[in-house]
């Protein structure tokens, strides 16, 4: 009896340990990268002034503070979703500078703030279509491109608009693993550009822009897939040629310069058919040009949109 | 019975294995109805349950290698149930990809699977596991024949590798984790390829966990295999 009681013992700690150990080992291989969750409201502090009620807005339901701030792809931060709200913690925005060069009359360095004098801010509640068939809506502070390519006067030559973001791995943990060509770089047709639908975001939900977001200035093209949107921007420089842009030159089959939302040229390993807006159970159907197709469709007049991706 | 006999039997591990499997599983429901898969929870869930399907896939194959180079027996007894529950989180993934991302719109989902290399070569990764979990009983070793059994559950090898193709695919540019598991499973494909299923057929010891007490002895389905071969 007394031996039996030992071996029960014995066995029920085995028992014990090893589904302890089994359970921890795949919870911690499944979401050992998990990190605990952002706050729902956005913080009280930094409130911007800006106008409201732009003619673009959407009126679908806004996606939830907490989703947009921690639901995000910026690989310089790390390449799963959860990452760029975790690692951009201390990430400082400021003092930040802007270059702004090549086919302009006025060549400047500019300080972020300063931008932010020259222009009125106004909200712009735009839908947001990931490459990856998800996709949020986002109410964004911040100034028509435009406005600043007016202001550093393009040449003739300018035909299109390279943009780059930061380039410090020290500061951007993400960039010391090569996984895409670093520094990012994105580019638009001039004309895209000076579309009134391309803005240049200082911030979103009334506040400045958090670091995962893209702080302190990114680009918002909402007829496009959401990695057109370049972020942590440091250099706006006007070229002649098509400038390159990171995803085409890691997938050229797969990702294109153009980039715009269109659900009948699927991505070759997924379908652009529908997508998943956060926070719905149902897929709801991919429109052309993200909803936007009578403003910007005839940009592309004459195009063939399924060699030019 | 016997101290050393009861050692033998690991009466622990089978089901220490099993409760500690399922645990992944029920924290997913937990955070699913907690909120706490984040803002795409089908997402989360659909990858999560393919990951763990996965490593319990890798588990289940690395099981063999580890009786042949250390000549434990313990891997053995667990083969089986690790493969199963393999199969079970991989059915749970298959699941939610059809009733909850599609919504069991099959029209989408047959465009998907035939359309799409990374869902097709995932589809047939799960499909060559379906008659494995079906024959995995006692009944349908001896039915079949313990050669023909386990030539038919070599399966589980081509599985392993679409799986993995799978994961590399499905990525969108870093392929750093499912390369991982790939290394692992080339690794174990090189010592499974020096080491093939002569050792199997030589040794009681290979059969054994097939014949538990309440079935056909091991010596009698041994004696079977060296008949067939």
């Amino acid at each position: 009896m007394y031996r039996r009681r030992r071996e029960f013992l014995k066995d029920s700690l085995l028992f014990t340990a090893t589904s302890l150990g089994v359970g921890g080992g795949l919870l911690s291989l499944v979401k050992g990268r998990r990190s605990d969750q952002p706050s729902s409201e956005p913080p009280d502090a930094s409130r911007l002034d800006f106008a409201t009620g732009s003619t673009y807005d959407t009126r679908e339901a806004k996606t939830p503070y907490r989703d947009v701030t921690s639901y995000n792809n910026f690989y310089e931060f790390g390449v799963d979703k959860d990452e760029p709200a975790a690692r951009s913690r201390g990430f400082q925005s400021r003092p930040w500078t802007l270059a702004i060069d090549g086919e302009v009359s006025q060549a400047m360095t500019v300080d972020v703030d300063q931008l932010t004098r020259w222009f009125p801010l106004e909200e712009r509640v735009y839908r947001m279509r990931c490459v990856e068939a998800w996709s949020m809506v986002i109410p964004w502070i911040g100034f028509p491109l435009g406005d600043l390519l007016k202001r550093v006067e393009p040449t003739s030559r300018a035909r299109y608009v390279a943009f780059t973001t930061l380039y410090d791995p020290q500061r951007m943990p993400g960039q010391a693993a090569h996984v895409l060509d670093w520094p990012y770089v994105e580019g638009l047709r001039l004309d895209e550009a000076m579309h009134p639908l391309a803005i240049l975001a200082v911030g979103l939900y009334g506040r400045w822009l958090p670091s995962q977001n893209g702080a302190p200035l990114r680009l918002v093209v909402p007829w496009k897939y959401g990695f057109k949107g370049i972020k942590s921007i440091v250099k706006i420089r006007l070229t002649a040629e098509q400038p390159p842009s990171t995803w085409s030159v890691a997938g050229p089959s797969e990702y294109g310069f153009y980039a715009n939302v269109n659900p009948a040229v699927d991505h070759p390993r997924w379908s652009q058919g529908t997508e998943r807006r956060i926070g719905e159970l149902r897929r709801r159907p991919t429109l052309p040009f993200n909803g936007y197709a009578d403003q910007v469709a005839g940009l592309y007049a004459g195009m063939d949109l399924r060699r030019f991706f | 019975m016997t101290a050393m006999k009861r050692r033998g039997r690991l009466p622990w591990l089978a089901p220490g294995v099993l409760v500690g499997s399922l645990a992944p599983a029920v924290a997913i429901v937990m955070r699913a109805r907690s909120g706490g898969l984040g803002a795409n929870p089908i997402a989360e869930a659909l990858n999560e349950l393919g990951l763990v399907a996965l490593v319990l896939l890798i588990a289940s194959l690395a099981l063999t290698p580890l009786r042949t180079v250390f000549e434990w027996g313990w891997p053995i007894r667990i083969r089986r149930l690790v493969g199963l529950l393999a199969f079970f989180y991989a059915a749970l993934h298959v699941s939610v990809y059809a009733g909850l991302d599609q919504a069991f719109d099959w029209r989408a989902i047959a465009a998907d699977v035939s359309k799409r290399k990374f869902i097709f070569v995932g589809f047939a990764a799960f499909t060559l596991l379906i008659p494995l979990a079906v024959t995995s009983t006692n009944a349908s070793v001896r039915r079949m024949g313990y050669v023909k059994w386990s030539r038919l559950h070599t399966l589980v090898y081509p599985a392993a590798l679409l799986a993995v193709i799978h994961f590399v695919w499905r990525v969108k540019k870093d392929i750093r984790e499912p390369m991982v598991y790939g290394l692992i499973l080339g690794t174990l494909l090189l010592v499974r390829s020096h080491s093939p299923f002569a050792i199997d057929a030589r040794t009681d010891q290979a059969v054994e966990w097939l014949s538990p007490r309440h079935c056909a002895p091991a010596s009698r389905l041994t004696s079977r295999v060296f008949q067939i071969s």
